[in-house]
């Protein structure tokens, strides 16, 4: 094997520093492979990195989309990381937001002409529903048949891709759509008010909306969790000392339980903060990677409340610069997902650090 | 001193690790046709040494010398190049293949398998050693294990074999047939470093010993011209802390096992048969035997881990408990210190506190689901004072405290439950003398208050120490238990090869076929 | 049904079977060195765009495979560095490369998406043997890829069982502890493993690029990296069953094809459900004995190890 001069050495105690620095190192490496990539298409890396990152945020509007896409990320993050704390793996938040978005669409066009204040609390919990029901179904593959919730969550997103293609194109497409896989434009019951709804001119024309309460409210609820309930600790023991979980008696198949159907019903709820928000109805294009983008999100922000806030917002802008990017320097929307794997790629390997420290190898084993 | 030159010189040998200086400036001669013992206590650097000899880990400074040349040994198979053999006291065998494809992994170049069955059957067989080259190492007992990997080292003629605590395994008359075939080897001309402490062995068996404390030599001596208590008291620098038994009279039966069979869960474990016990209340039975007989899967079926089939085969107090998991049967007065306690009795990453709350949450530490982190702290501190764990605070981690502290701290957790009866797995395997006899103090003290006690321990001077009644584990099935002043190291060792009564009843040769 | 009817469903079974078994068999062979590398479905996207550029930049098909092979075990590569030098956790790392490999693929390949490829692997009939009747033109009439699969399906399953390296490669991934304590380089055989696990996923790729669909565009593979994955499960880890479940999901994704062939009302998005459908029903009766399942699988599987 290649000997390099330097070797891992294992540290007594996880280094605090290191757990905070790890996730600025592999941004700020990111940032740097951005700037190499943008070099190497002729472009000058810094107009290219402000373009990404600065412009997108020099603008009410800018500023508005970046809450827009942070808060359903956030959202979604929140909720996987209550999961990966017990080594549940669920990564098919993707289709359980996409179930989200159908039960809530079911009953924005069962109610299109009618309904009233009540219908968008009621979509939001149908939403909730949804992807916890989506989620169920690993969960119950899982406890019952021991069937690896990874492969099968993964899987079913798949199946809920084809599930929208289903119904926008067949059942629920809007017939005066001239054949377009999309459904009626909601009533204005079924969508959540914008804040620029609420006066102020300076809001004019943004659409960030008062779904993003939800995830307010949803960050310290998750961190009371996590932090101070007995049903959080039992969840976190699991993750990191699953033979201390079964000594101690809490129950594998609860984790498991628990784990995925609080971050179905997260992806739910972000399904539904879609579809009753900026797209106003379901269509077969609605696929905007926030449920893989909520693994990063979770790693990067440490499983944390305050961590997974700060990284949504960094990633929401991965999002807004690469489509700045496209639009003002016509390169392709595929470099925010480059950017993206790149960025957890370079966290886990920047974890070293937090359990490892780099030493010269001493001379005599160099041999 | 033997005039000859020494096999094996090591001179100021030092290695550190994070926070611990394990080798320490050990000098060490090994001499050609002696058994020469390296004694000490848990983690006074016996293994560190042996891993630095046989190529595992580099020393930080000091000098190694083999057959007189100054040597460099940088990998286990170096060490083999050079004649240096080494049985490990955690095998290093693969269980899901056979044991000659397990020799020939470990050998360079290419391997005719048919040629080297052949060789480890003649090789075995001229030391006694009775292999079955063809047989798959996940059927194999212990014992039959550890012939496995002396063979394998045979095979390779080495000029000094390391054995690294091999009696651990065995049974007594095993220990024997062990000492038989080394004293063969000793009588060859090969050295053999002999790793224990258990000292008894070391007067039988070695013409030297070393003996080692905090990482460094503290006396170089022939065990012929010694006795276990000046042993003992080399070894950890003052005597032998001895427990004050109690006495006191039988109570009802609390713990009552009837008839539990259980498969076992992993590939190669060990389904229990037909298992039954009682404990009464202030006793303490001990169960003996070889790992790996189906004492996890015992532990497992008593804690309720797992659950058995029928719910009656398990009675707290008359209760049927065999249904319940390990939170009800703690409910009812079960509590349990388990085998692995930095994986499973405590959570390593975590500090005391919520260590502390991991067990013993129903005792005020949570209302309506929410954590009183201030109940779990004083919970923990209680824990700290009493058992006199030695540990900067309640916030500081698990796996930061030395074997014997988490030890005592998870002891003192259980305990402190006022349990009905306490079950233990391998109380005091790699923790200190001192500890280890504050640990049986206090599980001597439990009894003396009236609470059932159940131990499962390998170690037979310590089952016979504190027990009442001992009982023997083997192949699945448990014997009847037999007082201890009734019976003696014989008996229990046979009984420990599976020759007792149960094995043979007609209804346990139903439950084969 | 007419037996005619049914040669077609037979060879575009094996067709839809071929990338999987050689994606699959890759894994398998990782996975059996203790590697558990959830990145499959990016290693083959990647090996797929690269081989589409190699021949749309006029390169030859020999180059084109070559390269896809390449590409994955640069991808694999990146994956044992951070899994395996790095200590980082193997279930997040193989997402990481599983979204790193779309975003680069689709960043790559804009250029070229919708595009029919320049050059394409063609059926090569084996004289006589491929009109036989039934069978002849699925298993007589393949691509070069096609008897590639099969004869590295042999000599992978010769490597494991039948050699001393395979044996040492078993032994690794059923303990690293113990073949460190006998001196076997792990870490290096780790490595070994998942680059030829990437060499697959590449090569499994370059069949649905050049041989297959002959087309490129994002997202190509369509999950059935993921679906590979399974299938190692449902092999208990062993090639001969590889080969079983490589049919059998081939055979569900052509019976969509089929049914759809013969007129059959049924949605064309429940048929294209079908194969991650059918995923999720196996693994979860193949997981239901876990006791059979544990005594195959490597027991290091997926677990860091971090070697002297």
């Amino acid at each position: 094997m290649l000997r390099t001069p330097w070797r891992l050495v294992p540290r007594t105690q996880p280094s605090a520093r290191m757990r905070f620095l790890a996730p600025l190192m592999a941004v700020a490496m990111t940032a740097v492979f951005g700037c190499i990539v943008f070099y190497s298409l002729g472009l000058s890396p810094l107009k290219a990195m402000q373009v990404f990152m600065i412009e997108p945020l020099s603008t009410v509007n800018g500023v508005s989309e970046l809450l827009l896409k942070a808060s359903p990320i956030c959202l979604i993050a929140l909720g996987l990381a209550v999961g990966y704390r017990a080594n549940v793996w669920n990564i098919g938040a993707e289709g359980q937001m996409y179930l989200g978005g159908i039960f809530a669409t079911g009953l924005a066009i069962h109610f299109h002409d009618g309904g009233g204040h009540w219908l968008l609390p009621l979509m939001v919990v149908a939403g909730a529903c949804g992807g916890a029901l989506w989620a169920a179904i690993p969960a119950v593959l899982r406890t019952k048949c021991h069937a690896n919730e990874i492969l099968v969550s993964l899987m079913l997103t798949y199946v809920a891709d084809l599930l929208v293609k289903y119904l926008v194109y067949g059942p629920w497409q809007d017939p005066a759509s001239n054949n377009f896989p999309l459904t009626v434009a909601f009533s204005d019951n079924a969508i959540f008010p914008l804040f620029a709804s609420f006066g102020g001119d300076w809001l004019e024309g943004t659409r960030v909306n008062v779904s993003l309460f939800i995830t307010l409210a949803a960050l310290p609820l998750a961190w009371f969790f996590m932090q101070r309930t007995f049903a959080g600790y039992q969840l976190t023991v699991a993750g990191v000392a699953p033979s201390a979980a079964r000594y101690a008696g809490f129950s594998s198949p609860a984790a498991v339980w628990m784990s995925m159907l609080i971050g179905g019903a997260a992806a739910g709820i972000a399904g539904v903060m879609e579809v009753a928000g900026p797209i106003g109805q379901l269509n077969d294009r609605w696929t905007p990677g926030y449920g893989f983008t909520a693994i990063i999100v979770a790693t990067l922000g440490r499983l944390h409340p305050f961590g997974i806030a700060l990284a949504s917002l960094l990633m929401a802008l991965v999002y807004l610069g690469g489509e700045a990017v496209q639009i003002s320097l016509q390169l392709p929307k595929a470099i925010s997902l480059v950017f993206q794997g790149l960025l957890l790629m370079l966290i886990l390997g920047c974890d070293v650090l937090v359990n490892y420290r780099i030493e010269r190898r001493p001379a005599a084993d160099a041999a | 001193m033997s005039p000859s030159l020494p096999l094996l010189t090591l001179r100021g040998i030092v290695k550190r690790y994070p926070g611990v200086t394990a080798s320490d400036g050990v000098d060490l001669d090994v001499h050609a046709g002696e058994i020469h013992a390296v004694l000490g206590e848990n983690g006074a650097g016996k293994s560190t040494l042996m891993k630095v000899i046989y190529g595992v880990t580099q020393p930080d400074a000091g000098h190694i010398a083999f057959e007189g040349e100054s040597v460099v040994i940088p990998s286990p198979k170096a060490a083999r190049a050079l004649g240096i053999g080494m049985v490990f006291q955690h095998f290093s065998l693969f269980d899901s293949i056979t044991v000659v494809e397990n020799v020939a992994v470990a050998l360079p170049g290419r391997v005719d398998l048919k040629a080297l069955a052949r060789r480890i059957a003649e090789v075995s067989e001229r030391y006694g050693l009775d292999v079955n080259p063809s047989r798959a190492v996940h059927d194999l007992s212990m014992g039959e294990r550890q012939r496995v990997e002396i063979t394998r080292c045979l095979l390779q003629s080495p000029r000094l074999l390391i054995m690294d605590e091999p009696t651990s395994v065995l049974t007594p008359q095993a220990v024997d047939q062990l000492f038989v075939t080394l004293r063969q080897l000793r009588d060859e001309g090969t050295a053999i470093l002999y790793i224990s402490h258990k000292l008894d062995e070391i007067l039988k068996l070695c013409q030297r010993a070393t003996i080692l404390r905090d990482g460094k030599v503290v006396a170089e001596t022939r065990p012929d011209q010694e006795t276990e208590a000046s042993l003992a008291q080399k070894m950890i620098g003052r005597d032998f802390p001895e427990c004050r038994k109690r006495e006191h009279g039988e109570g009802a039966v609390v713990l009552e096992v009837a008839g539990l069979s259980l498969q076992s869960e992993t590939p190669f474990g060990t389904a229990l048969k037909e298992v039954s016990l009682r404990v009464h209340a202030g006793e303490i039975l001990g169960i003996a035997g070889i790992s790996g007989n189906g004492q996890s899967e015992l532990l497992d079926a008593l804690s309720g881990e797992r659950t058995a089939d029928d719910r009656n085969a398990i009675r707290l107090n008359g209760a049927a408990i065999g249904a319940l998991g390990p939170l009800a049967r703690r409910g009812l007065g079960l509590t349990y210190v388990p085998e692995d306690r930095l994986h499973a009795g405590a959570i390593a990453s975590m500090s005391l506190t919520h260590n502390a709350l991991l067990t013993a949450h129903r005792r005020g530490m949570v209302h309506t689901g929410v954590v009183n982190f201030r109940a779990a702290r004083e919970y923990a501190a209680r824990c700290i004072r009493e058992f006199q764990v030695k540990t900067p605070g309640t916030e500081a981690l698990a796996r930061n405290l030395s074997g014997g502290n988490l030890q005592k701290f998870i002891l003192g957790r259980e305990i402190d439950q006022e349990p009905k009866v306490l079950i233990l797995a391998q109380p005091t395997w790699g923790v200190d003398v001192a500890a280890a006899a504050a640990i049986r103090q206090a599980v001597i003290d439990l009894a003396a208050r009236g609470v059932a006690v159940l131990v499962i321990s390998e170690e037979l001077s310590e089952i016979f120490e504190i027990c009442d009644r001992i009982a023997v584990m083997a192949g699945g099935r448990l014997s009847g238990a037999r007082p201890v002043a009734e019976t003696n190291a014989g008996e229990i060792g046979l009984l420990m090869s599976g020759m007792f009564e149960g094995a043979a009843s007609p209804a346990a040769a139903a439950a084969i076929t | 049904m007419t037996l005619a009817s049914l040669t077609p469903l037979f060879a575009s079974a094996i067709g839809a079977a071929i990338p999987l078994l050689l994606a699959a068999l890759g894994e398998l062979v990782a996975e059996r060195s203790g590697v558990l590398n959830l990145g499959v479905e990016g290693m083959m996207l990647l090996g797929a765009v690269t081989a589409f550029m190699v021949v749309a930049g006029g390169g030859g098909l020999t180059l084109a495979l070559g390269a896809a092979c390449l590409a994955g075990m640069l991808a694999a590569l990146l994956f044992g560095f951070v899994t395996l030098t790095l200590q980082a956790n193997q279930v997040a790392a193989g997402l990481a490369l599983t979204i790193l490999g779309s975003g680069v693929s689709a960043f790559l390949g804009r250029g070229y998406s919708g595009n029919p490829a320049k050059l394409a692997f063609t059926e090569l009939p084996i004289p006589g043997l491929s009109r036989l009747p039934l069978v002849g033109p699925a298993l007589f009439s393949m691509n070069a890829l096609g008897y590639l699969a099969v004869l590295l399906t042999i000599a992978t399953a010769w490597f494991l069982y039948r050699t001393k390296s395979g044996l040492i490669l078993r032994s690794v991934g059923e303990s690293p502890v113990v073949a460190q304590s006998l001196g076997l380089p792990v870490i290096s055989i780790r490595y070994a493993a998942t680059l030829f696990g990437g060499l697959m996923a590449g090569l499994a790729g370059c069949y649905y690029a050049i041989a297959q669909f002959k087309m490129w565009q994002e997202g190509l593979t369509s999950g059935n990296g993921w679906i590979a994955l399974a299938l190692v499960v449902f092999a208990s880890w062993r090639p001969g069953r590889l080969v079983l479940g490589a049919l059998l999901f081939g055979g569900v994704t052509a019976f969509g094809l089929y049914l759809q062939a013969v007129g059959v009302q049924v949605s064309v998005f429940a048929l294209s459900a079908l194969p991650y459908v059918a995923t999720v029903v196996v693994l979860a009766a193949i997981s239901r004995d876990q006791r059979a399942l544990r005594r195959n699988a490597p027991a290091s599987l997926g677990q860091s190890y971090f070697g002297m």
